[in-house]
Protein backbone atom coordinates (compact mmCIF):
# COMPACT_ATOMS: atom_id res chain seq x y z
CA UNK A 1 0.00 0.00 0.00
CA UNK A 2 1.45 3.36 -0.87
CA UNK A 3 1.64 6.39 1.33
CA UNK A 4 -1.31 8.13 -0.31
CA UNK A 5 -3.63 5.24 0.40
CA UNK A 6 -2.43 5.07 3.99
CA UNK A 7 -3.21 8.73 4.48
CA UNK A 8 -6.66 8.40 2.99
CA UNK A 9 -7.33 5.29 5.07
CA UNK A 10 -6.50 7.13 8.29
CA UNK A 11 -8.68 10.05 7.32
CA UNK A 12 -11.55 7.77 6.45
CA UNK A 13 -11.19 5.97 9.79
CA UNK A 14 -11.46 9.25 11.65
CA UNK A 15 -14.06 11.00 9.50
CA UNK A 16 -16.41 8.19 8.58
CA UNK A 17 -15.69 5.26 10.86
CA UNK A 18 -15.63 7.44 13.98
CA UNK A 19 -12.20 6.40 15.13
CA UNK A 20 -11.32 8.36 18.23
CA UNK A 21 -9.35 8.39 21.41
CA UNK A 22 -12.06 7.69 23.92
CA UNK A 23 -10.29 9.03 26.93
CA UNK A 24 -7.11 10.49 28.29
CA UNK A 25 -7.22 9.81 32.00
CA UNK A 26 -4.84 11.21 34.58
CA UNK A 27 -4.48 8.98 37.60
CA UNK A 28 -3.55 10.87 40.75
CA UNK A 29 -2.58 9.29 44.05
CA UNK A 30 -4.19 10.95 47.05
CA UNK A 31 -2.44 8.78 49.63
CA UNK A 32 -0.47 11.79 50.89
CA UNK A 33 -3.67 13.75 51.41
CA UNK A 34 -4.97 11.68 54.32
CA UNK A 35 -5.47 13.72 57.45
CA UNK A 36 -7.17 13.22 60.78
CA UNK A 37 -9.03 16.46 60.08
CA UNK A 38 -11.48 15.89 57.22
CA UNK A 39 -11.49 19.56 56.32
CA UNK A 40 -7.71 19.60 55.90
CA UNK A 41 -7.76 16.34 53.91
CA UNK A 42 -10.28 17.83 51.49
CA UNK A 43 -8.21 20.96 51.10
CA UNK A 44 -5.13 18.85 50.27
CA UNK A 45 -7.16 16.76 47.81
CA UNK A 46 -8.51 19.83 46.05
CA UNK A 47 -5.07 21.42 45.82
CA UNK A 48 -3.35 18.27 44.59
CA UNK A 49 -5.90 17.53 41.89
CA UNK A 50 -6.16 21.10 40.65
CA UNK A 51 -2.39 21.56 40.51
CA UNK A 52 -1.52 18.20 38.91
CA UNK A 53 -4.34 18.20 36.38
CA UNK A 54 -4.45 21.89 35.52
CA UNK A 55 -2.91 21.32 32.07
CA UNK A 56 -4.68 18.05 31.28
CA UNK A 57 -7.56 19.49 29.27
CA UNK A 58 -5.53 22.10 27.32
CA UNK A 59 -2.82 19.56 26.50
CA UNK A 60 -5.39 17.02 25.31
CA UNK A 61 -6.99 19.70 23.14
CA UNK A 62 -3.62 20.66 21.73
CA UNK A 63 -2.95 17.04 20.72
CA UNK A 64 -6.44 16.80 19.27
CA UNK A 65 -5.74 19.88 17.14
CA UNK A 66 -2.34 18.77 16.02
CA UNK A 67 -3.25 15.21 15.07
CA UNK A 68 -6.78 15.89 13.94
CA UNK A 69 -8.07 13.01 16.02
CA UNK A 70 -10.94 13.62 18.43
CA UNK A 71 -10.24 12.96 22.11
CA UNK A 72 -13.72 12.49 23.47
CA UNK A 73 -13.16 12.52 27.22
CA UNK A 74 -10.61 13.95 29.58
CA UNK A 75 -10.83 12.38 32.98
CA UNK A 76 -9.21 11.98 36.35
CA UNK A 77 -9.02 8.90 38.52
CA UNK A 78 -7.94 9.09 42.16
CA UNK A 79 -7.02 6.74 44.98
CA UNK A 80 -10.15 5.08 46.39
CA UNK A 81 -11.51 7.74 48.72
CA UNK A 82 -12.34 5.18 51.42
CA UNK A 83 -8.59 4.77 51.96
CA UNK A 84 -8.02 8.50 52.34
CA UNK A 85 -11.13 9.60 54.16
CA UNK A 86 -10.82 6.68 56.57
CA UNK A 87 -8.05 8.58 58.36
CA UNK A 88 -10.45 11.37 59.28
CA UNK A 89 -13.01 11.36 62.03
CA UNK A 90 -15.83 12.21 59.58
CA UNK A 91 -18.92 10.06 59.74
CA UNK A 92 -20.11 10.87 56.23
CA UNK A 93 -18.04 11.32 53.06
CA UNK A 94 -20.44 13.33 50.91
CA UNK A 95 -18.21 16.35 51.47
CA UNK A 96 -15.30 14.42 49.92
CA UNK A 97 -17.41 13.71 46.83
CA UNK A 98 -18.23 17.40 46.59
CA UNK A 99 -14.54 18.27 46.81
CA UNK A 100 -13.79 15.87 43.94
CA UNK A 101 -16.66 17.39 41.97
CA UNK A 102 -15.37 20.91 42.53
CA UNK A 103 -11.78 19.99 41.63
CA UNK A 104 -12.89 18.20 38.47
CA UNK A 105 -14.95 21.17 37.37
CA UNK A 106 -12.12 23.56 38.12
CA UNK A 107 -9.78 21.73 35.71
CA UNK A 108 -12.58 21.07 33.21
CA UNK A 109 -12.56 17.27 33.00
CA UNK A 110 -15.67 15.29 32.07
CA UNK A 111 -15.58 12.82 34.94
CA UNK A 112 -13.62 12.03 38.06
CA UNK A 113 -13.56 8.48 39.34
CA UNK A 114 -12.43 7.12 42.65
CA UNK A 115 -15.24 7.63 45.12
CA UNK A 116 -14.51 4.00 45.73
CA UNK A 117 -14.01 1.27 48.27
CA UNK A 118 -12.29 -2.10 48.00
CA UNK A 119 -14.08 -4.56 50.24
CA UNK A 120 -13.48 -7.93 48.61
CA UNK A 121 -12.12 -9.35 51.82
CA UNK A 122 -13.67 -7.13 54.44
CA UNK A 123 -14.74 -3.64 55.44
CA UNK A 124 -12.66 -1.01 57.12
CA UNK A 125 -14.32 1.87 58.91
CA UNK A 126 -13.67 4.07 55.87
CA UNK A 127 -15.20 1.54 53.48
CA UNK A 128 -18.34 1.33 55.55
CA UNK A 129 -18.86 5.08 55.71
CA UNK A 130 -18.03 5.53 52.02
CA UNK A 131 -20.52 2.94 50.85
CA UNK A 132 -23.20 4.46 53.08
CA UNK A 133 -22.43 7.85 51.52
CA UNK A 134 -22.68 6.73 47.86
CA UNK A 135 -26.38 7.44 47.19
CA UNK A 136 -26.16 11.01 48.46
CA UNK A 137 -22.70 11.59 47.00
CA UNK A 138 -23.87 10.62 43.51
CA UNK A 139 -27.11 12.54 43.71
CA UNK A 140 -25.50 15.73 45.00
CA UNK A 141 -22.56 15.86 42.58
CA UNK A 142 -22.51 15.80 38.81
CA UNK A 143 -19.18 14.42 37.55
CA UNK A 144 -18.15 12.09 40.38
CA UNK A 145 -18.15 8.36 39.66
CA UNK A 146 -18.12 5.64 42.25
CA UNK A 147 -17.12 2.00 42.33
CA UNK A 148 -16.96 -0.76 44.90
CA UNK A 149 -14.95 -3.95 44.51
CA UNK A 150 -16.82 -6.76 46.25
CA UNK A 151 -14.92 -9.82 45.11
CA UNK A 152 -11.68 -11.13 43.70
CA UNK A 153 -10.21 -14.44 42.61
CA UNK A 154 -7.81 -14.26 45.57
CA UNK A 155 -10.36 -13.27 48.19
CA UNK A 156 -13.69 -14.69 47.11
CA UNK A 157 -16.90 -12.69 47.27
CA UNK A 158 -17.92 -10.51 50.18
CA UNK A 159 -21.62 -11.36 50.31
CA UNK A 160 -22.36 -8.77 53.01
CA UNK A 161 -21.11 -6.14 50.57
CA UNK A 162 -23.11 -7.73 47.75
CA UNK A 163 -26.26 -7.50 49.86
CA UNK A 164 -25.50 -3.90 50.74
CA UNK A 165 -24.71 -2.85 47.15
CA UNK A 166 -28.13 -4.00 45.94
CA UNK A 167 -29.64 -1.52 48.39
CA UNK A 168 -27.14 1.20 47.52
CA UNK A 169 -27.85 0.88 43.78
CA UNK A 170 -31.58 1.08 44.41
CA UNK A 171 -31.32 4.03 46.75
CA UNK A 172 -29.00 5.88 44.36
CA UNK A 173 -31.47 5.39 41.51
CA UNK A 174 -34.33 6.58 43.70
CA UNK A 175 -32.49 9.71 44.82
CA UNK A 176 -31.93 10.59 41.17
CA UNK A 177 -35.43 9.59 40.02
CA UNK A 178 -35.89 12.92 38.22
CA UNK A 179 -33.11 11.99 35.78
CA UNK A 180 -34.18 8.37 35.25
CA UNK A 181 -31.93 7.04 37.99
CA UNK A 182 -28.82 8.58 36.44
CA UNK A 183 -26.94 8.27 39.72
CA UNK A 184 -26.86 4.50 39.32
CA UNK A 185 -25.22 4.96 35.91
CA UNK A 186 -22.24 6.46 37.73
CA UNK A 187 -21.85 3.51 40.09
CA UNK A 188 -20.07 0.26 39.26
CA UNK A 189 -19.87 -2.87 41.40
CA UNK A 190 -16.74 -4.82 40.50
CA UNK A 191 -15.14 -8.18 41.00
CA UNK A 192 -11.41 -8.29 40.21
CA UNK A 193 -11.30 -4.52 39.66
CA UNK A 194 -8.10 -3.32 37.97
CA UNK A 195 -5.94 -0.47 39.25
CA UNK A 196 -5.28 1.23 35.93
CA UNK A 197 -8.64 1.39 34.21
CA UNK A 198 -9.18 4.68 32.36
CA UNK A 199 -12.84 3.99 31.64
CA UNK A 200 -15.64 5.40 33.76
CA UNK A 201 -17.58 4.86 35.86
CA UNK A 202 -15.17 2.29 37.24
CA UNK A 203 -11.89 4.19 37.07
CA UNK A 204 -9.81 4.60 40.20
CA UNK A 205 -6.10 5.00 40.83
CA UNK A 206 -4.81 1.84 42.48
CA UNK A 207 -2.44 1.97 45.41
CA UNK A 208 0.28 0.19 43.41
CA UNK A 209 0.36 2.95 40.81
CA UNK A 210 2.83 5.84 40.62
CA UNK A 211 2.00 9.24 42.10
CA UNK A 212 0.65 10.52 38.78
CA UNK A 213 0.25 8.70 35.47
CA UNK A 214 -1.58 9.20 32.21
CA UNK A 215 -3.63 6.36 30.73
CA UNK A 216 -5.25 6.27 27.34
CA UNK A 217 -8.37 4.43 26.27
CA UNK A 218 -8.73 3.93 22.54
CA UNK A 219 -11.80 3.00 20.63
CA UNK A 220 -12.87 2.20 17.13
CA UNK A 221 -15.70 -0.27 16.67
CA UNK A 222 -16.50 1.42 13.34
CA UNK A 223 -13.04 0.68 11.99
CA UNK A 224 -13.30 -3.00 12.90
CA UNK A 225 -16.82 -3.24 11.45
CA UNK A 226 -15.70 -1.66 8.17
CA UNK A 227 -12.68 -3.96 7.96
CA UNK A 228 -14.94 -6.98 8.41
CA UNK A 229 -17.32 -5.77 5.70
CA UNK A 230 -14.48 -6.30 3.26
CA UNK A 231 -14.14 -10.00 4.15
CA UNK A 232 -17.80 -10.98 3.97
CA UNK A 233 -18.34 -14.73 3.84
CA UNK A 234 -14.70 -15.57 4.52
CA UNK A 235 -13.63 -18.05 7.21
CA UNK A 236 -12.98 -17.18 10.85
CA UNK A 237 -9.25 -17.42 10.25
CA UNK A 238 -9.60 -14.41 7.98
CA UNK A 239 -12.00 -12.67 10.39
CA UNK A 240 -9.56 -12.99 13.32
CA UNK A 241 -6.65 -11.80 11.20
CA UNK A 242 -8.63 -8.81 9.91
CA UNK A 243 -9.62 -7.73 13.42
CA UNK A 244 -6.01 -8.05 14.57
CA UNK A 245 -4.78 -5.73 11.82
CA UNK A 246 -7.48 -3.15 12.55
CA UNK A 247 -6.84 -3.33 16.31
CA UNK A 248 -3.13 -2.83 15.71
CA UNK A 249 -3.68 0.40 13.81
CA UNK A 250 -6.17 1.72 16.34
CA UNK A 251 -3.81 0.97 19.20
CA UNK A 252 -0.81 2.59 17.52
CA UNK A 253 -2.74 5.80 17.56
CA UNK A 254 -3.49 5.37 21.26
CA UNK A 255 0.18 4.81 21.94
CA UNK A 256 1.09 7.98 20.04
CA UNK A 257 -1.47 10.09 21.90
CA UNK A 258 -0.38 8.64 25.24
CA UNK A 259 3.29 9.33 24.54
CA UNK A 260 2.54 12.91 23.49
CA UNK A 261 0.32 13.53 26.51
CA UNK A 262 2.89 12.06 28.85
CA UNK A 263 5.71 14.20 27.44
CA UNK A 264 3.74 17.41 27.42
CA UNK A 265 2.35 16.94 30.91
CA UNK A 266 5.67 15.73 32.28
CA UNK A 267 3.92 12.70 33.74
CA UNK A 268 4.77 9.00 33.20
CA UNK A 269 2.72 7.14 30.63
CA UNK A 270 0.71 4.37 32.23
CA UNK A 271 -1.15 2.04 29.90
CA UNK A 272 -3.21 1.91 26.76
CA UNK A 273 -6.52 0.22 27.40
CA UNK A 274 -7.33 -1.74 24.27
CA UNK A 275 -11.05 -1.86 24.80
CA UNK A 276 -13.40 -1.28 21.92
CA UNK A 277 -15.93 1.08 23.41
CA UNK A 278 -19.12 1.90 21.57
CA UNK A 279 -21.13 5.11 21.59
CA UNK A 280 -24.82 5.54 20.79
CA UNK A 281 -23.84 7.06 17.41
CA UNK A 282 -24.51 5.06 14.26
CA UNK A 283 -21.31 3.40 13.02
CA UNK A 284 -19.78 3.16 16.46
CA UNK A 285 -21.29 -0.09 17.68
CA UNK A 286 -19.69 -3.28 19.00
CA UNK A 287 -23.00 -5.08 18.43
CA UNK A 288 -22.76 -4.31 14.71
CA UNK A 289 -19.35 -5.99 14.58
CA UNK A 290 -20.89 -9.17 16.01
CA UNK A 291 -23.73 -8.91 13.52
CA UNK A 292 -21.22 -8.44 10.73
CA UNK A 293 -19.73 -11.78 11.76
CA UNK A 294 -23.02 -13.42 10.98
CA UNK A 295 -25.55 -13.27 13.79
CA UNK A 296 -28.78 -11.68 12.57
CA UNK A 297 -29.14 -9.74 15.80
CA UNK A 298 -26.82 -9.56 18.75
CA UNK A 299 -28.20 -11.86 21.44
CA UNK A 300 -29.07 -14.79 19.24
CA UNK A 301 -27.20 -18.12 19.39
CA UNK A 302 -23.61 -17.71 18.33
CA UNK A 303 -23.23 -14.23 19.79
CA UNK A 304 -20.97 -15.40 22.61
CA UNK A 305 -18.68 -17.20 20.16
CA UNK A 306 -18.50 -14.13 17.94
CA UNK A 307 -17.67 -11.97 20.96
CA UNK A 308 -14.91 -14.40 21.93
CA UNK A 309 -13.30 -14.05 18.49
CA UNK A 310 -13.54 -10.27 18.66
CA UNK A 311 -12.17 -9.93 22.17
CA UNK A 312 -9.23 -12.20 21.60
CA UNK A 313 -8.27 -10.73 18.24
CA UNK A 314 -8.46 -7.17 19.59
CA UNK A 315 -6.00 -8.07 22.33
CA UNK A 316 -3.66 -9.93 20.01
CA UNK A 317 -3.63 -7.06 17.54
CA UNK A 318 -3.20 -4.39 20.13
CA UNK A 319 -0.53 -5.98 22.29
CA UNK A 320 2.33 -5.44 19.89
CA UNK A 321 1.20 -1.94 19.02
CA UNK A 322 1.95 -0.41 22.38
CA UNK A 323 4.39 -0.40 25.24
CA UNK A 324 2.12 -1.20 28.14
CA UNK A 325 -1.31 -2.67 27.84
CA UNK A 326 -3.59 -2.65 30.83
CA UNK A 327 -6.96 -1.64 32.14
CA UNK A 328 -9.81 -3.81 30.97
CA UNK A 329 -8.78 -4.39 27.35
CA UNK A 330 -11.43 -6.23 25.39
CA UNK A 331 -14.84 -5.11 24.22
CA UNK A 332 -17.48 -3.22 26.07
CA UNK A 333 -21.06 -4.28 25.57
CA UNK A 334 -23.04 -1.63 27.43
CA UNK A 335 -26.69 -1.72 26.51
CA UNK A 336 -27.60 1.97 26.50
CA UNK A 337 -24.40 3.16 24.83
CA UNK A 338 -24.50 0.96 21.74
CA UNK A 339 -27.08 1.46 19.01
CA UNK A 340 -26.92 -2.21 18.00
CA UNK A 341 -27.56 -3.31 21.58
CA UNK A 342 -30.45 -0.87 21.93
CA UNK A 343 -32.05 -2.23 18.75
CA UNK A 344 -31.55 -5.82 19.92
CA UNK A 345 -33.30 -5.11 23.22
CA UNK A 346 -36.17 -3.37 21.43
CA UNK A 347 -36.61 -6.38 19.15
CA UNK A 348 -36.46 -8.80 22.06
CA UNK A 349 -33.34 -10.39 20.57
CA UNK A 350 -31.33 -10.08 23.74
CA UNK A 351 -32.23 -10.91 27.32
CA UNK A 352 -30.42 -10.32 30.57
CA UNK A 353 -29.47 -14.02 30.63
CA UNK A 354 -27.70 -13.84 27.29
CA UNK A 355 -25.99 -10.63 28.39
CA UNK A 356 -24.75 -12.44 31.47
CA UNK A 357 -23.32 -15.23 29.32
CA UNK A 358 -21.61 -12.65 27.10
CA UNK A 359 -19.99 -11.07 30.14
CA UNK A 360 -17.93 -14.24 30.62
CA UNK A 361 -16.13 -13.08 27.48
CA UNK A 362 -16.34 -9.28 27.29
CA UNK A 363 -14.07 -6.87 29.08
CA UNK A 364 -16.47 -5.74 31.77
CA UNK A 365 -19.85 -7.13 32.54
CA UNK A 366 -23.47 -6.13 32.76
CA UNK A 367 -23.02 -2.55 31.77
CA UNK A 368 -25.60 0.21 31.54
CA UNK A 369 -28.49 -2.17 31.85
CA UNK A 370 -31.80 -0.55 32.77
CA UNK A 371 -34.30 -2.70 34.67
CA UNK A 372 -37.75 -2.00 36.14
CA UNK A 373 -37.81 0.34 39.13
CA UNK A 374 -39.72 -2.22 41.16
CA UNK A 375 -36.75 -4.66 41.01
CA UNK A 376 -35.94 -5.52 44.62
CA UNK A 377 -32.59 -4.82 46.25
CA UNK A 378 -32.15 -8.57 46.77
CA UNK A 379 -32.58 -9.24 43.05
CA UNK A 380 -30.05 -6.51 42.23
CA UNK A 381 -27.67 -8.08 44.75
CA UNK A 382 -28.22 -11.51 43.24
CA UNK A 383 -27.37 -10.14 39.78
CA UNK A 384 -24.21 -8.63 41.27
CA UNK A 385 -23.37 -11.96 42.93
CA UNK A 386 -23.78 -13.87 39.65
CA UNK A 387 -21.50 -11.48 37.83
CA UNK A 388 -18.91 -11.56 40.61
CA UNK A 389 -18.97 -15.36 40.50
CA UNK A 390 -18.27 -15.33 36.75
CA UNK A 391 -15.38 -12.95 37.40
CA UNK A 392 -13.69 -14.79 40.23
CA UNK A 393 -14.09 -18.23 38.71
CA UNK A 394 -12.73 -17.09 35.35
CA UNK A 395 -9.90 -14.82 36.45
CA UNK A 396 -11.37 -11.76 34.83
CA UNK A 397 -12.85 -8.44 35.73
CA UNK A 398 -16.61 -8.36 35.85
CA UNK A 399 -18.84 -5.52 36.85
CA UNK A 400 -22.42 -4.54 37.20
CA UNK A 401 -23.70 -1.11 36.29
CA UNK A 402 -27.42 -1.53 36.51
CA UNK A 403 -30.10 1.12 36.75
CA UNK A 404 -33.44 0.22 38.35
CA UNK A 405 -35.28 3.13 36.73
CA UNK A 406 -37.81 4.57 39.19
CA UNK A 407 -41.38 4.43 37.91
CA UNK A 408 -40.52 2.58 34.70
CA UNK A 409 -41.19 -0.98 33.59
CA UNK A 410 -40.38 -3.33 30.72
CA UNK A 411 -41.52 -1.65 27.50
CA UNK A 412 -40.33 1.79 28.62
CA UNK A 413 -37.10 3.43 27.51
CA UNK A 414 -34.97 5.63 29.70
CA UNK A 415 -33.05 8.50 28.11
CA UNK A 416 -29.76 9.56 29.66
CA UNK A 417 -28.47 11.56 26.74
CA UNK A 418 -24.93 12.12 25.51
CA UNK A 419 -22.50 9.23 25.68
CA UNK A 420 -24.69 7.41 28.19
CA UNK A 421 -27.40 7.02 25.55
CA UNK A 422 -30.80 5.46 26.04
CA UNK A 423 -31.86 2.08 27.31
CA UNK A 424 -35.04 0.10 26.74
CA UNK A 425 -35.75 -1.67 30.03
CA UNK A 426 -34.85 -5.35 30.30
CA UNK A 427 -36.96 -7.72 32.35
CA UNK A 428 -35.48 -9.60 35.30
CA UNK A 429 -36.66 -12.86 36.86
CA UNK A 430 -39.80 -12.55 38.96
CA UNK A 431 -38.59 -15.17 41.38
CA UNK A 432 -36.98 -14.18 44.64
CA UNK A 433 -33.31 -14.41 45.58
CA UNK A 434 -34.03 -12.99 49.04
CA UNK A 435 -32.90 -16.04 51.04
CA UNK A 436 -29.66 -16.36 49.10
CA UNK A 437 -28.71 -12.74 49.66
CA UNK A 438 -29.80 -12.57 53.30
CA UNK A 439 -27.24 -15.25 54.21
CA UNK A 440 -24.40 -12.74 54.00
CA UNK A 441 -20.86 -13.80 54.92
CA UNK A 442 -18.19 -14.67 52.42
CA UNK A 443 -18.07 -16.96 49.41
CA UNK A 444 -14.61 -18.55 49.70
CA UNK A 445 -11.98 -17.95 47.07
CA UNK A 446 -11.96 -20.60 44.35
CA UNK A 447 -9.17 -23.13 44.38
CA UNK A 448 -7.21 -21.60 41.53
CA UNK A 449 -6.23 -18.76 43.83
CA UNK A 450 -3.34 -21.03 44.89
CA UNK A 451 -1.84 -20.85 41.42
CA UNK A 452 1.01 -18.61 42.46
CA UNK B 1 7.14 20.08 12.14
CA UNK B 2 5.61 18.42 9.13
CA UNK B 3 1.94 18.05 8.52
CA UNK B 4 -0.31 16.42 5.98
CA UNK B 5 -3.00 18.57 4.44
CA UNK B 6 -5.78 16.83 2.58
CA UNK B 7 -8.25 18.67 0.41
CA UNK B 8 -11.41 17.05 -0.89
CA UNK B 9 -14.40 18.41 -2.72
CA UNK B 10 -16.21 18.57 -6.04
CA UNK B 11 -13.72 19.23 -8.82
CA UNK B 12 -13.53 22.72 -10.32
CA UNK B 13 -10.94 25.17 -11.59
CA UNK B 14 -8.72 26.97 -9.11
CA UNK B 15 -8.60 24.62 -6.13
CA UNK B 16 -4.83 24.07 -6.20
CA UNK B 17 -4.26 27.77 -6.75
CA UNK B 18 -6.42 28.95 -3.85
CA UNK B 19 -5.02 26.40 -1.38
CA UNK B 20 -1.38 26.95 -2.31
CA UNK B 21 -1.81 30.73 -2.32
CA UNK B 22 -3.19 30.61 1.21
CA UNK B 23 -0.36 28.33 2.36
CA UNK B 24 2.16 30.77 0.92
CA UNK B 25 0.42 33.59 2.79
CA UNK B 26 0.85 31.79 6.10
CA UNK B 27 4.43 30.81 5.21
CA UNK B 28 3.83 27.10 5.14
CA UNK B 29 6.21 25.37 2.75
CA UNK B 30 4.79 22.67 0.47
CA UNK B 31 7.18 19.71 0.17
CA UNK B 32 5.06 17.39 -1.94
CA UNK B 33 1.73 17.47 -3.69
CA UNK B 34 -0.24 14.61 -5.09
CA UNK B 35 -3.64 15.02 -6.59
CA UNK B 36 -6.19 12.75 -8.13
CA UNK B 37 -9.84 12.57 -9.09
CA UNK B 38 -11.80 9.86 -7.29
CA UNK B 39 -15.01 9.67 -9.31
CA UNK B 40 -15.90 13.34 -9.63
CA UNK B 41 -14.24 14.19 -6.32
CA UNK B 42 -11.06 16.11 -6.26
CA UNK B 43 -8.60 14.71 -3.71
CA UNK B 44 -5.31 16.40 -2.98
CA UNK B 45 -2.68 15.47 -0.41
CA UNK B 46 0.02 17.96 0.51
CA UNK B 47 3.02 17.27 2.68
CA UNK B 48 3.94 20.56 4.29
CA UNK B 49 6.65 21.94 6.51
CA UNK B 50 5.49 24.22 9.30
CA UNK B 51 8.94 25.04 10.70
CA UNK B 52 9.28 28.29 8.75
CA UNK B 53 5.74 29.38 9.59
CA UNK B 54 4.89 31.51 12.60
CA UNK B 55 1.48 29.81 12.65
CA UNK B 56 0.39 26.62 14.37
CA UNK B 57 -1.83 23.93 12.85
CA UNK B 58 -5.02 25.25 14.50
CA UNK B 59 -4.24 28.78 13.29
CA UNK B 60 -3.70 27.63 9.71
CA UNK B 61 -6.85 25.51 9.97
CA UNK B 62 -8.72 28.65 10.96
CA UNK B 63 -7.25 30.51 7.96
CA UNK B 64 -8.36 27.74 5.64
CA UNK B 65 -12.00 28.07 6.69
CA UNK B 66 -12.48 30.95 4.29
CA UNK B 67 -11.27 28.84 1.35
CA UNK B 68 -13.35 25.88 2.46
CA UNK B 69 -16.44 28.04 2.29
CA UNK B 70 -15.56 29.84 -0.96
CA UNK B 71 -14.47 26.78 -2.89
CA UNK B 72 -16.78 24.26 -1.19
CA UNK B 73 -13.93 22.05 0.02
CA UNK B 74 -13.02 20.09 3.09
CA UNK B 75 -9.48 20.83 4.24
CA UNK B 76 -7.89 18.69 6.94
CA UNK B 77 -4.55 19.44 8.54
CA UNK B 78 -2.94 16.78 10.69
CA UNK B 79 0.53 16.30 12.04
CA UNK B 80 2.47 13.73 10.02
CA UNK B 81 3.07 11.77 13.24
CA UNK B 82 -0.37 10.20 13.26
CA UNK B 83 0.14 8.65 9.82
CA UNK B 84 3.60 7.43 10.71
CA UNK B 85 2.34 5.89 13.94
CA UNK B 86 -0.45 4.02 12.26
CA UNK B 87 1.25 2.80 9.13
CA UNK B 88 4.95 2.37 9.80
CA UNK B 89 6.69 0.10 12.24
Amino acid sequence: MNRKENILETIQMIAEEKLDIRTVTMGISLLDCADSDGEKAREKIYNKITSYAKDLVPVAQEIEDQLGIPIINKRISVTPIALIAGASSDTDYVAFAKTLDAAAKKVGVDFIGGFSALVEKGYTKGDRILIDSIPRALSETSVVCSSVNIGSTKAGINMDAVAQMGKVVKETAELTADTGGLGAAKLVVFANAVDDNPFMAGAFHGVGEADVVVHVGVSGPGVVKRALEKVKGESFDVVAETIKVAAFKITRMGQLVGTMASERLGVPFGIVDLSLAPTPALGDSVAYILQEMGVERVGTHGTTAALAVLNDAVKKGGLMACGHVGGLSGSFIPVSEDIGMIEAVELGAITIDKLEAMTAICSVGLDMVAVPGKTTAATLSAIIADEAAIGIMNHKTTAVRIIPVPGMDVGDTVEFGGLLGRAPLLGVSEFSSEDLISRGGHIPAPLHSFKN
Amino acid sequence: MRAIITVTGKDHTGIVASVSKKLADVQVNILDISQTLMEEYFTMILLCDFTSSPHSIPEVREQMKEIEAEEKLVVRIQSEEIFNAMHTL
